[in-house]
């Protein structure tokens, strides 16, 4: 006869491997001691083209500091301020990313340089709309790539809603799609209130009137929404503090990142996170060692440093993966800033990153070197970097095409993670069969 | 104060609708109730007729209310009846006819949408430029108040002014020429666009409204064309060579359209024809702080050019700028992308081809007149069909603007009412990209959008906003709860739901952890709010 223990075990491993993990074998799995947790990747969205020349600087080529004059950082040296952070002879930090300096030393933090979308626009918008959809060139894809991860990924928790949650107050493209995605503003706001501010006695009444409304997407919407609100209430995230010393910027991009460990660590079936930071177009006076990109870059970097050093031992479920629309211009402009470009610069940070390495082959900033004459040409198809995220991190097996259009090559990999021996969800699934024993 | 203002309002809109056109008649300053209005008055002309539609007369008048404005009042639906749909949307495409002085009442009070730019310089100082002068910032004259007064200038015209359409024109035109108040200078400029580049045109001449646009600081600052100078001219720090921001702007997004046939080669063209045009002098504190456009002829790059395979010979000067715009405004790519542009404002999403193929054809062959174009899309089949009915989500401001009308709410569209928006995702303003916000239902129907909806609504009816008061009880008449929902139903939508939603509101009421409170005691105040929540908070209510 069938015990339940043993009937437990075995349909158990057969969800796990159907991908479809009862919550109460997540709980156990996580309630394990040293039992993996699911892994989470936490996309970070620099919009407006963030000039990868002046973050991850070059000054290993000659025609850096000729093209810059007025922007160029220069080269590194000893003792002296406002200098490029030397990483390896060739490439250097802009000196605001000295708060990951330590992380990129600890091996930690990789940067794929030369990077970007094989799509010639330099319209914001429609690289953005690649970038997200994961089809460069392509605008009719219906969903996005994050999207696209939810549903071909083994969802630890089906029934969250915080499976992917975009800090933002509108759900960004990438996210968009069948698989449930939240767009939160802010934890602390998203609450349903009467008008004395307090838990609304309507709540029912509302979660009626929408669960009638199946024929409208807004019924959808709705029932995550209900959902999603009785869960937080119940994990109450944002009661945590900042841990380990971590203090975050102040501003939109560093609540989110607070928000964005609150979420991690009270396990509520966060996968997928997405963040946004803007203010990276600049025409106009960007400025060098000091000024308005050093500006954004000192935020930039602070809040990911304050989210690594809050994580703790959170680190190893985590990578964070920064993105762009696309570089800039490699000649200054008029205005002593930058135009719209091509390849720029990316990081891949988690505790099991090949890290303290800048990846990607460089394809020199000569004129005959570069892009149709004047940005970074590209050397490392944006997709190669984030479909190696997607299998050696998240752990897809690759079902249906994550890009459409694009077939899967790990040999085209930068290499940033080290190939699946045991991936993140494969450990999960030995955490939930030991815990089965 | 409620319920005598209603019904006068009412009587001045009917005025004005029969009098369209002729100069207006003193008629007796009697106030009819909304039971027993006078007999509809003959327009001055046979209004252009409509198309034949399967919509009842009530879904009709619904349906212009919403799109043609931010939805009904209070006895506005019976108002359209009695005008009859197509009279109401001839006068609405003739806001001039339309006598606005109520609105323009509630706008007394606020300074800022009529100041200029060099008074708003002074009066509202970068905060930086105070500390380095030494004199003290003071909160009330922080450039953030002076948007809120604008964002407030907005909102109560979306929500009291009667010309609805010409409200909805200018909320589409500043969103397809958007600039963002937190660039710079811009914010100094935004009232003076808003007045002078896109509300004058707003119905008018595209032409007109693209050149307004290309000439106003608000747009030369935003897209940084005013700095931009000939490739090896240089006339200071940072006026020093081509920018090609405002050239991409403008083919990308104000006119062309990205799939519009131009390539780099033309953005960088008419980057070129556009060098000299700047902005004398954006800066606070500068002599000629506050100044307007001037053609610098010292920037303008000489050479001889070809935009979109027109040859542009040598010597040209401020005159190339105003021939691009000739051209791109008449190119048939731009009928087409406007053309698309508005029926999704108007109709649906994803617009039926022969909408926007009729309003594209009437564009090109009306030169770009915008009432004409807009006409065509709003007394189109498509509109009236069964598809478009109810087809689009509200954005943030349509949302928030349509409760404030229907519960005839007395709203000074303040502080928090703009925080909503904010919550929501679309402070006015306040978009950062030049594509301004996105019209489109996956945009706003978000689970963060929908909480803060349906905590806007319940916040509104209970009057808990500051600054905005509301009577439900008037609305909601007496009876039971199922006779006060009802009565809801019909006041704030037209009694237009599903069955589905009647009944669960019902059911929703039986429920003691609801509102059994108000089986009791009917007519009491916070539960007739909370009804009142529900029903602005319900599906339908999100659509229009």
């Amino acid at each position: 006869m069938l015990t339940r223990r043993a009937f437990v075990k075995e349909t158990g491993l057969a969800l796990v491997s159907f991908g479809l993990a009862p919550r109460f074998l997540v709980r156990a799995a996580q309630a394990a001691p040293g039992g993996a947790r699911p892994p989470v990747l936490v996309a970070i969205f620099q919009r407006g083209a963030a000039d990868g020349l002046n973050i991850v600087i070059p000054h290993g080529d000659p025609a850096y500091a000729r093209l810059r004059p007025s922007i160029g950082i220069p080269a590194p040296a000893r003792g002296a301020d406002d200098r490029s952070l030397d990483l390896d002879g060739f490439y250097g930090f802009h000196p605001s990313l000295a708060p990951l300096l330590p992380i990129f030393r600890r091996g930690e933090l990789a940067c794929v340089h030369a990077i970007g979308s094989p799509d010639a626009t330099r319209s914001h918008f429609d690289a953005q709309d690649y970038m997200e959809a994961g089809t460069p060139g392509v605008k009719a894809t219906a969903d996005g790539w994050l999207n696209r991860c939810l549903q071909q990924g083994a969802a630890r928790d089906e029934a969250s809603a915080f499976r992917g949650v975009a800090l933002a107050p509108i759900l960004p493209r990438a996210l968009q799609g069948p698989a449930t995605a939240l767009a939160v503003p802010s934890l602390d706001a998203f609450d349903l209130r009467d008008a004395a501010g307090t838990g609304s006695d309507l709540q029912p009444g509302f979660e009626s009137l929408y669960r009638q409304a199946v024929h409208d997407f807004l019924g959808g919407t709705a029932q995550t929404t209900f959902d999603a609100v009785k869960r937080l209430r119940a994990a109450r995230p944002t009661a945590r503090l900042p841990e380990h010393g971590a203090v975050y910027p102040r501003g939109r991009f560093g609540d989110a990142l607070r928000q964005t460990a609150q979420l991690i660590k009270a396990d509520l079936g966060l996968e997928i996170a997405f963040l946004e930071i803007g203010g990276w177009d600049h025409h106009v006076a960007e400025g060098g060692a000091r000024g308005q990109l050093a500006g954004r870059l000192q935020e930039f970097a602070q809040g990911l440093a304050a989210l690594w050093q809050d994580l703790g031992d959170r680190r190893g479920d985590v990578v964070v993966l920064t993105m762009t629309e696309f570089g800039r211009t490699v000649r200054e402009n008029g205005n002593a800033g930058t135009d719209h470009g091509h390849a720029t610069v990316m990081f891949a940070l988690g505790g099991r990153v090949r890290g303290g390495k800048v990846y990607g082959r460089w394809p020199g900033l000569a004129r005959e070197q570069l892009f149709e004459g004047r940005d970074l040409a590209l050397t490392t198809d944006f997709r190669d970097l984030f479909a190696e995220v997607a299998v050696r991190h998240l752990g897809l097996s690759w079902k249906a095409p994550l890009f459409p259009g694009y077939a899967l090559r790990p040999e085209a990999f930068p290499g940033v993670l080290p190939p699946a021996a045991q991936s993140s969800s494969e450990r999960f699934s030995t955490a939930i069969r030991r815990s089965l024993r | 104060m409620l319920a005598t203002r209603r019904p006068l309002l009412l009587l001045v809109v009917l005025l004005a609708w029969g009098c369209a056109g002729r100069a207006p008649s003193p008629r007796p300053a009697a106030i009819p109730s909304p039971g027993s209005l006078p007999p509809a008055p003959r327009p001055a002309a046979p209004a252009v007729a409509l198309p034949a539609t399967s919509l009842s007369e009530t879904q009709q008048a619904l349906h212009v209310l919403n799109r043609l404005g931010y939805g009904p009042r209070p006895g506005d639906v019976d108002a359209v009846r009695q005008v009859g749909v197509a009279a109401w949307i001839d006068a609405q495409l003739h806001p001039e006819r339309l006598d606005d002085g109520l609105a323009e009442t509630r706008l007394a009070g606020l300074r800022v949408p009529t100041m200029t730019p060099r008074a708003l310089m002074e009066a509202y100082p970068p905060p930086n430029l105070e500390r380095r002068q030494g004199m003290e910032v003071r909160l009330e004259q922080s450039p953030q108040r002076m948007i809120g007064e604008l964002q407030q200038a907005r909102l109560l015209r979306a929500v009291e002014s009667r010309r609805q359409l010409l409200e909805v024109m200018v909320d589409f035109w500043f969103n397809h020429v958007n600039v963002f108040a937190g660039k710079g200078s811009v914010r100094y400029y935004v009232p003076a666009y808003e007045r002078e580049a896109i509300r004058p045109y707003a119905l008018g001449r595209f032409r007109d409204l693209l050149g307004a646009v290309a000439r106003h600081p608000a747009m030369l600052f935003y897209l940084d064309a005013w700095l931009s100078t000939a490739p090896d001219v240089r006339l200071g720090e940072r006026r020093a060579g081509l920018n090609e921001n405002y050239a991409r702007e403008l083919l990308e997004l104000h006119t062309l359209g990205v799939d519009g046939g131009y390539t780099q080669a033309d953005i960088i063209e008419v980057a070129r024809a556009f060098t000299g045009w700047t902005i004398d002098h954006p800066r606070p504190g500068h002599p000629r702080s506050g100044g307007g456009y001037l053609f610098d002829a010292r920037a303008h790059d000489r050479d001889a050019k070809t935009i979109l395979g027109v040859r542009f010979p040598a010597g040209g000067g401020r005159e190339e700028g105003e021939r691009v715009l000739d051209i791109v405004a008449r190119h048939p790519a731009t009928a087409r992308f406007i053309a698309t542009k508005l029926a999704r404002r108007f109709v649906a999403d994803a617009p039926p081809p022969a909408v926007i193929e009729r309003a594209a054809a009437v564009f090109q062959e009306t030169d770009g007149d915008l009432r004409a174009v807009v006409g065509s899309i709003v007394r189109s089949p498509e509109f009236f069909g069964e598809a478009a009915y109810r087809a689009k989500v509200k954005t943030p401001l349509e949302f928030t603007a349509s409760a404030l009308r229907a519960v005839g709410a007395d709203t000074d569209a303040g502080l928090a009412v703009q925080r909503t928006l904010l919550l929501m995702g679309q402070p006015l303003y306040g978009a950062q990209p030049p594509t301004g916000y996105a019209d489109r239902a996956e945009a706003w129907a978000s689970p963060g959008g929908l909480l803060a909806r349906l905590n806007f609504a319940q916040a509104l009816v209970a009057s808990r906003l500051a600054g905005t008061a509301v009577a439900v009880g008037p609305l909601a008449g007496e009876g039971g709860a199922g006779a006060v929902a009802d009565r809801l139903l019909e006041r704030l939508l037209g009694g237009e739901v599903s069955d589905e939603t009647r009944t669960v509101l019902r059911e929703a009421l039986a429920q003691p952890a609801v509102l059994r409170a108000t089986l009791d005691d009917p007519v009491a105040a916070p539960d007739v709010a909370k009804i009142a929540a529900l029903v602005l908070g319900c599906p339908e209510f999100q659509r229009r």
